[in-house]
């Protein structure tokens, strides 16, 4: 259980691992930008070609990148019926003469274009997400997003605080994982069955592990309460930081590579003729 | 100058008015003493620590650290800075998820500037022999390695006074072992005072004094071997002998002419003279 960790962070030395962590998040942000602004397939491929490029230079096998699709397999396919259904087309697909028109129902030539353009919107955005939390620690992660939040301080946003929370999250969990073990393993010396039964039976199974896991969740963030108070945490300003993340110059190459996809899809919707 | 002076310490965690946690405490420890405080589970031994460390603040009395007045809410920062604290469960004080971001979170909290924290964490990691894992994630290390990262945590803010929660209590004998180790040396090289807050009586033998609590009160006061000394006393207090002592004391009661004796060595020594004289 000790080896499960969030994000699943994959640990070989390679050019993505490299960047800077605000370079991956924003350039996440930009692909997520280009993905959307694809109104025809040049500008997906575009994409594509792209996304080819950082699962090639992540050195992650291309097998642990796309198991994340698993997660959001029923998503993908859902939206798809959902879009084949019932998209609002006007040219009504029309199979050994019969046309696929039932009541609401209405399968259109735009509705089947529409439907691969979600597939593959979703899949490369999950895709290229996976790739940073793949190359990316849990650490550097949240360091990242503190300082690209940095300017919510303005607002009064107690970014380094909430930064602090996350990091104690991620680093609690696999003390936790340690404590559902050992709890669950209580519970089964008593009896309990956790691996039978249907889905109702399973959940109320795990209501016993819950409870004790959250009451001791709860002592737990007490003690450590007080172990950061004693250490001289006082959630004040002038807490300096030891590690600081410096940019080099993959991260121009990796701003400048998002940014002309952006203005390769745009022109592209511009100049090229519509596919389909 | 005195690390610690408590006068007339009283101190509950109830309403006004209901019963004491700690009832009339006087103690006070010298700058670089190593003493020892015993006592069973509830005779408000933690709450002592917690007290110097100004996590809590008296009902009434005084307490003194390193001159500062601990009740004093501006001192709390000082004093923080001037006396660590580790606790017992090394889990739920590490912060952070690699060994050297969780050593550098006091340095910070003090806003040093980043080079010093490099230093700091250089210095505290070699001071509990544990150089080697500054990359490491303590959720992978043995709990006697935790322990000792949550010492170099501690360290690194480098307070003169250390005071150990029963730090010692969830580690296994090898790993409580480790931990002592580098509270003697810091002890005896680095001239850090240290308070031992536990309930094993053979580290309780390491220390310069020792005095035993017993609901909320000092029962006890003296040097380990006299408090040990007067083993009838610490029974009514529910505590016991080392084992070394307790068997000396068995094989006295036997007729073994053995002298009085507290660490293992030193009964195994004894019983070898004994048996060489007996010819046995």
């Amino acid at each position: 259980m000790k080896d499960v960790t969030f994000g699943q962070y994959y640990p070989v030395e390679s050019f993505v691992h490299k960047c800077d962590p605000r370079a991956k998040i924003l350039f996440l942000i930009g692909y997520l930008v280009a993905v959307f602004l694809s109104a025809d397939f040049y500008g997906l491929a575009a994409c594509a070609v792209v996304l080819v490029l950082c699962v090639a230079f992540s050195r992650v096998p291309v097998r642990s990148v796309l198991r994340s699709i698993k997660g959001v397999l029923f998503l993908i396919v859902f939206t798809a019926i959902l879009n084949l259904l019932f998209y609002q087309g006007e040219t009504t697909v029309v199979i050994a003469d019969v046309p696929l028109k039932w009541g609401i129902i209405n399968i259109t030539v735009e509705g089947i274009r529409f439907m691969i353009f979600v597939i593959c919107r979703i899949f490369m955005l999950v895709m290229v997400s996976a790739i940073l939390t793949l190359t990316t620690t849990p650490v550097s992660l949240t360091d990242g997003l503190e300082s690209l939040l940095t300017p919510l301080k303005w607002i009064r946003v107690p970014v380094h605080a909430l930064a602090l929370v996350m990091s104690i999250a991620l680093r609690m969990i696999p003390t936790l994982m340690d404590e559902i073990d050992r709890i669950m393993n209580a519970q089964k010396a008593r009896g309990a069955d956790f691996s039978s039964g249907g889905p109702v039976k399973r959940v109320k199974a795990v209501i016993p592990v819950l409870i004790p896991l959250l009451l001791s969740a709860l002592r737990r963030a007490e003690e450590l309460g007080d172990a950061m108070e004693a250490r001289c945490y006082t959630g004040s300003e002038h807490r300096t930081r030891y590690k600081k993340l410096t940019f080099t110059w993959r991260d121009p190459l990796i701003a400048l590579l998002c940014a002309a996809l952006i203005a390769g899809v745009v022109l592209m919707n511009v100049y090229l003729p519509p596919i389909l | 100058m005195q690390a610690v002076d408590f006068e007339n310490v009283c101190f509950s965690y109830g309403r006004e008015g209901e019963g004491f946690s700690l009832n009339n405490i006087n103690f006070s420890v010298e700058e670089g003493e190593f003493v020892a405080v015993l006592g069973q589970n509830g005779s408000g031994k933690s709450t002592l620590a917690r007290l110097c460390n100004a996590l809590l603040t008296p009902r009434s009395g005084k307490i003194a650290v390193l001159g500062m007045d601990a009740s004093d809410p501006g001192n709390t920062f000082e004093i923080r800075k001037n006396v660590g604290v580790v606790f017992q469960n090394p889990d739920n004080q590490t912060v952070a998820s690699i060994v050297e971001d969780d050593v550098a979170f006091g340095p910070e909290n003090i806003g040093l500037p980043r080079e010093e924290i490099g230093r700091r964490i250089d210095f505290a990691l070699k001071a509990v022999g544990m150089e080697a894992y500054r990359r490491a994630t303590p959720a992978r290390l043995s709990g006697g390695q935790k322990q000792r990262v949550a010492v170099a945590g501690v360290l690194a803010i480098r307070p003169k006074v250390i005071i150990l929660d029963e730090s010692t209590a969830m580690l296994d004998p090898r790993g409580r072992k480790e931990v002592m180790d580098v509270v003697l040396r810091l002890n005896k090289e680095e001239k850090m005072t240290v308070l031992l807050i536990t309930h094993f009586m053979e580290e309780a033998l390491l220390a310069d004094r020792a005095f035993v609590m017993h609901k909320g009160e000092i029962v006890m006061r003296g040097t380990p071997r006299e408090i040990f000394s007067r083993a009838d006393e610490l029974e009514t207090y529910s505590l016991t002998l080392p084992a070394a002592g307790y068997i000396c004391k068995k094989l006295q009661a036997k007729g073994l002419p053995i002298a009085d004796c507290l660490r293992p060595e030193e009964l195994a020594k004894e019983i070898e003279r004994c048996a060489s004289r007996q010819n046995i």
